[in-house]
């Protein structure tokens, strides 16, 4: 029993039961819309309207990592992330909208910044 | 991406275009960006396992750096639900949206409930964008082949990064981390002349930091329902005028 309660509470599966909670909630959710899907039909009023809700939350959740950021981003200035946004945009319109360039661009940015420190 | 066509021929052929769409800039950016996150959890001092079971089953990039900023800071169980069930929350809604744009009346359901695991940006974004346009009983390979090839990928990249603090400067991580939301942004630029979308898209982008400021916790879920209904609102005002 020693064996299999050290192992319980041991730097391995004290991080998974944080890793299952998380797995389990996200899994809800796709879940859910499987399940819900099956009873909303593409052409109603209700769909147009999950798709704008869809629409709108990724648009959050894009800004909020670039302004907003948790993680190690957080740890650089607002003015600095903006900056990097600013050059990835200017890059991918004036390169007619190539990703590549543009994120490209935006990354190499925000690592230059990091290193020479706040402008 | 300039071209869509609108068959494939196959359903095999179907699934390698899935794959080749994926294996070029996608799987570029979410390989990067998920070399950040193995080397993210290597500096949390958690296992490679860890890693490797988070974007086995969790695979959502910012669900999974939530997850691993809180347990980094003790949080308890219930914080980390609460959490990262609002920060993808997101993914209902996308799952409802592509559901009838990858279903077909042969496969179980079963295989859905499977392949929902698999919904992200990059793959619906992907799928959104080609899936209406395709015969019915290639879209789901379509997706099936962009999504698995891209997952694999990402989980090869977990490992890589992992191992990889201490060789690369904390800058460069920074980088790799910030190449992901970058890329979403553009991805949804490219896409911006989908009628309905650019005022959801907009009203989003201003609410969503904007709510985030006010309430960390409940920011998305009200960016969502409330910029969503405004876009849906305005849109069906456009759609009822375009009729009479």
């Amino acid at each position: 029993m020693n064996g299999l309660d050290s192992f319980l509470n041991s730097d391995f599966m004290a991080p998974m039961a944080a890793l299952g909670v998380a797995a389990a909630v996200t899994y809800f959710w796709r879940g859910l819309g499987v399940a819900v899907s099956g009873k909303m039909d593409k052409d109603s009023a209700i769909f147009r309207w999950v798709t704008c809700v869809a629409y709108a939350l990724l648009a959050g959740l894009i800004a909020r990592m670039i302004l907003l950021p948790i993680g190690p981003l957080a740890e650089l200035g607002l003015e600095q992330r903006a900056g990097a946004t600013i050059i990835s945009l200017a890059v991918f319109f004036l390169t007619r909208k190539n990703l590549l360039a543009g994120v490209t661009a935006g990354a190499t940015a925000l690592v230059l910044m990091a290193k020479l420190g706040p402008l | 991406m300039h071209n869509t066509p609108d068959n494939f021929g196959s359903k095999r052929a179907a699934y390698i275009q899935g794959a080749k769409d994926a294996l070029t800039i996608p799987a570029l950016i979410l390989g990067s960006t998920y070399m950040g996150f193995g080397a993210l959890v290597s500096e949390t001092g958690l296992e490679v396992w860890h890693a490797l079971i988070s974007t086995a089953v969790n695979w959502a990039i910012p669900g999974q750096i939530a997850t691993m900023e809180l347990y980094a800071i003790n949080a308890s169980l219930f914080a980390i639900a609460a959490a990262v069930g609002l920060i993808n929350c997101r993914l209902m809604p996308m799952t409802i949206v592509l559901m009838p744009f990858i279903r077909n009346k042969t496969t179980p359901k079963i295989v859905y409930y499977f392949m929902s695991n698999f919904i992200a940006v990059t793959g619906w974004a992907a799928a959104m964008k080609r899936c209406p346009n395709l015969p019915e009983e290639q879209r789901l390979p379509y997706f099936t082949g962009f999504v698995v090839p891209l997952w694999s990928v990402c989980m090869l990249a977990t490992y890589i990064g992992y191992h990889l603090p201490g060789l690369l400067p904390a800058e460069v991580t920074m980088g790799l981390v910030f190449l992901n939301p970058v890329y979403f942004m553009l991805v949804f630029l490219a896409d911006f002349t989908q009628p309905g979308r650019p005022t959801a898209l907009i009203l989003g982008a201003i609410l969503g930091p904007l709510t985030f400021l006010l309430t960390p916790n409940w920011s998305l879920l009200i960016t969502g329902l409330v910029a969503g209904t405004i876009a849906f609102l305005i849109s069906e005002r456009k759609l009822k005028k375009a009729q009479s």
